[in-house]
């Protein structure tokens, strides 16, 4: 009774059999599906990243200005274009309000990305396929990409980062 | 310390309705708190209505300074204020009127709920004077103004003050009745006072030094240190609510029908299981980060090899098999559903508990789990299907059994009677039917990819521009429909709730009750064979969908981009 103490005996009564079957079933799918968290590791291809560099804001905009100069093909909207070659590794800053590089990339091939921001927290949210990652300042993430479609794609921020955080939206073109 | 078993009467009243003995003191307090979670609702409702019509993009109604400074306010006020302020009053009430018991010390609960209303008033002024545009999260290194960070915490002291009296009415009941147990309802109370706890703490050892940070004397926060310790504080404090209204769920099984748990020593032990695993949650909100390990995320994401969705899932066969039994002793034994056919749909608060049920299990856990597993968080982190998820927990959940109760405390509590209770059976629908299309819409949306806390999804200004796949116009559509519909029902509830407690007539004794409270059924001793076959069946439909719907995603994460 929720309002008043159970009754004598309350913590010796036998469980019913429904719930019973019940319990064993609920836990049956709770341990399936912490392993299968493991399982996915181990088998898929889709697994979030743990490689993880400390940096400064300052170290990590000079290695990717280092990046678009090596690897620069153009400008586009005022954002250098740049098309690194396969297996490589690839620098994204983020900082308020915008991502450069703009980056062109090979289907299929593997990239090594470093991802970071000069400033606040950003959101990595990678359209249309929909793919979503956090960009800290003072962190280097590394996302290891292998694009398995070709197109138009884009980068939108999906964590607030102040009065702009509309506006800011980055490119990524996979080319056959 | 003396106990006060005698001399002290003046202080109670008895409750003509239940019995109980009521100490004056502590409604009072409850009271208090109660009104500030209603104000706080209030405003959380508001914005909440603004939100909507600036997102659905066809009205785009507030500018977008504004935007973000409402859901700052929305945020805050619901998620926050709303629910630990109808928490604080139900603690206080529970372990007092609903043990006999007295309150420990008035002294220390007037002093936490008025550091609780000076740091909930700061809170507000700050978010509204355009002091902390930072959203509800204020993620270091966005920096609000002082006066924010330090309303946070005067607001989790007070809390914390609160929390301690009800452990030191606990201790009164415990020396007044020795070897008996605490009833079901409080006993879930107190694990959510338990969790309370943790999640304060938390909140204290990250709010402390981002204040001294906003006044300059700490030089530098770790975005990410701030990240884990501040979701410390916010998922953990969403699972206050889970115990709450969890334990509000079992009070309004009781109330409604006379159901009683099949098995108490079960419907206990999942409350451990919560206390256990469930503040682990942070890492809920880790998933994609860079600084944590894959082993720290699965078992903690996990709550621990998932033993608190495994606790969920034993309430949601424990509470409806609670009423189904009720019904079949009332002779609704026909087939497997006569008894819910026949329970007691115009009580609102019968409709109120099943719909919270409904909808916090099959959109919010359901959606939860899927948000919450390592690997398919990468295809809803920070989309829509975030806030869709705990639309479907906090608001279809939380606050819809919070609304139900209140049909209860109007009466019992603040002793007046219910204004248009012609109207109270319709609000749950209302309100429930909206927050389902609501959060429905909003996984949807999500599930294309679309951001949350996002002012313009046309990203007017950028330098490039995207535009969404044209389907979601329809679900755009769907949820402000579903939004409006719940703030209808959220308002209808509030004019109810205002009207009566401040302008209401007095309620002069059982034959002023409007809402019935059902006799008490006895229960068996022993169980033979099935105890609630109806039960079991739906139960059996919550795991199918439970599996469908996690395959689904990740069937759906496979043709993703590969990533390590």
């Amino acid at each position: 009774m929720a309002l008043l103490p159970p009754k004598e005996g309350w913590f010796q009564k036998k469980v019913a059999k429904d719930e019973k079957i019940w319990m064993a079933l609920a836990f049956v799918v709770s341990v399936f599906l912490f392993f299968w968290m493991i399982i996915w590791h181990v088998y898929a291809k889709q697994n979030p990243s743990f490689v993880t560099y400390r940096t400064t804001p300052e170290e990590f905009y000079q290695l990717t200005q280092a990046f678009i100069e090596k690897y620069k093909v153009g400008e586009e909207n005022g954002i250098p274009v740049v098309k690194p070659p396969p297996g490589s590794d690839v620098f994204l800053l983020a900082r308020q309000f915008r991502w450069e590089p703009v980056l062109v990339l090979k289907k299929g091939e593997e990239y090594r990305f470093h991802i970071s921001s000069l400033d606040v927290l950003h959101g990595f949210s990678l359209q249309p396929v929909n793919m979503n990652f956090m960009v800290y300042p003072k962190y280097d993430y590394v996302l290891t990409f292998r694009p398995t479609s070709a197109g138009e794609f884009y980068i939108v921020c999906n964590e607030f980062c102040g009065i702009g955080h509309h506006m800011m939206i980055g490119k990524i073109i996979v080319e056959e | 310390m003396a106990v006060a078993t005698h001399g002290g009467e003046h202080f109670f009243r008895t409750c003509d309705v239940t019995g109980f003995k009521v100490d004056t003191r502590a409604e009072k307090i409850a009271k208090v708190n109660a009104v500030m979670a209603v104000v706080s609702f209030l405003i959380a409702v508001i914005a909440a209505l603004l939100l909507v019509l600036t997102r659905w993009q066809m009205i785009h109604l507030l500018p977008v300074d504004w935007y973000y400074r409402v859901l700052t306010l929305h945020g805050l006020d619901a998620l926050v204020f709303w629910i630990i302020f109808f928490e604080l009053a139900a603690l206080v009430f529970a372990s007092t009127a609903f043990l006999n018991t007295r309150m420990s010390s008035p002294f220390v609960g007037w002093v936490g709920t008025v550091l609780a209303i000076v740091g909930f008033l700061l809170v507000n002024y700050m978010i509204l004077t355009g002091n902390a545009d930072v959203l509800m999260t204020s993620y270091a290194p966005l920096k609000a103004h002082p006066g924010f960070y330090l309303g946070m915490i005067l607001f989790a002291v007070g809390a914390l003050l609160i929390v301690s009296t009800f452990f030191a009415n606990l201790m009164i009941w415990r020396r007044e009745n020795p070897g008996q147990s605490l009833p079901l309802f409080v006993y879930g109370l107190m694990a959510a006072a338990i969790i309370a706890v943790i999640t304060i703490v938390s909140g204290a050892i990250i709010y402390i030094p981002t204040f001294l940070w906003s006044l300059g004397i700490i030089k530098d926060i770790d975005p990410a240190v701030y990240k884990l310790v501040w979701w410390g504080l916010g998922h953990p404090s969403q699972q206050i609510n889970v115990s709450a209204h969890v334990a509000v769920w079992y009070l309004l099984a009781f109330l409604t029908v006379g159901g009683q748990s099949i098995n108490e020593k079960i419907s206990r032990f999942a409350f451990i299981l919560y206390i256990v695993a469930i503040n682990v949650a942070s890492a809920h909100h880790l998933l994609v980060d860079p600084a944590v390990s894959p082993v720290w995320k699965v078992w903690n994401t996990s709550y621990v090899m998932y033993l608190a969705v495994f606790a969920s899932m034993i309430h949601a066969f424990a509470v409806p098999s609670a009423i189904e039994v009720a019904q079949r002793k009332r002779g609704y034994t026909k087939g497997l559903f006569e008894w819910l056919k026949r329970a007691p749909w115009g009580n609102p608060a019968f409709s109120g508990l099943m719909l919270s049920m409904i909808i916090f299990g099959f959109i919010g856990g359901i959606t939860g789990v899927v948000n919450g597993m390592e690997q398919t968080n990468i295809i809803a982190h920070n989309t829509l299907s975030v806030p869709g998820h705990f639309k479907g927990a906090v608001v279809g959940g939380t606050t819809l059994a919070f609304m139900s109760v209140t049909y209860y405390l109007i009466p019992l509590l603040f002793r007046k009677k219910i204004a248009f209770y012609g109207l109270a059976k319709y609000v749950p629908w209302i309100f429930g039917i909206g927050v389902a299309i609501l959060a429905v819409s909003f996984y949807i949306l999500g599930a294309f990819g679309i951001p949350r806390r996002h002012w313009d999804i046309t990203f007017s200004g950028g330098p490039f521009t995207f535009t969404y796949n044209p389907v979601t116009d329809f679900f755009w559509a769907l949820f402000a429909i579903g939004g409006v519909l719940a703030v209808i029902g959220a308002l209808l509830w509030i004019i109810q709730v205002v009207v009566s407690v401040f302008f209401g007539q007095p309620f002069r004794g059982p034959q002023d009750l409007q809402i019935p409270i059902a006799e008490p059924v006895e229960m068996d001793e022993e169980h033979k064979g099935f105890a609630a076959p109806g039960t079991f069946v739906l139960v059996l439909i919550f795991i199918v969908a439970f599996v469908i719907f996690v395959a689904l995603n990740y069937g759906w994460l496979s043709v993703m981009w590969e990533v390590r």
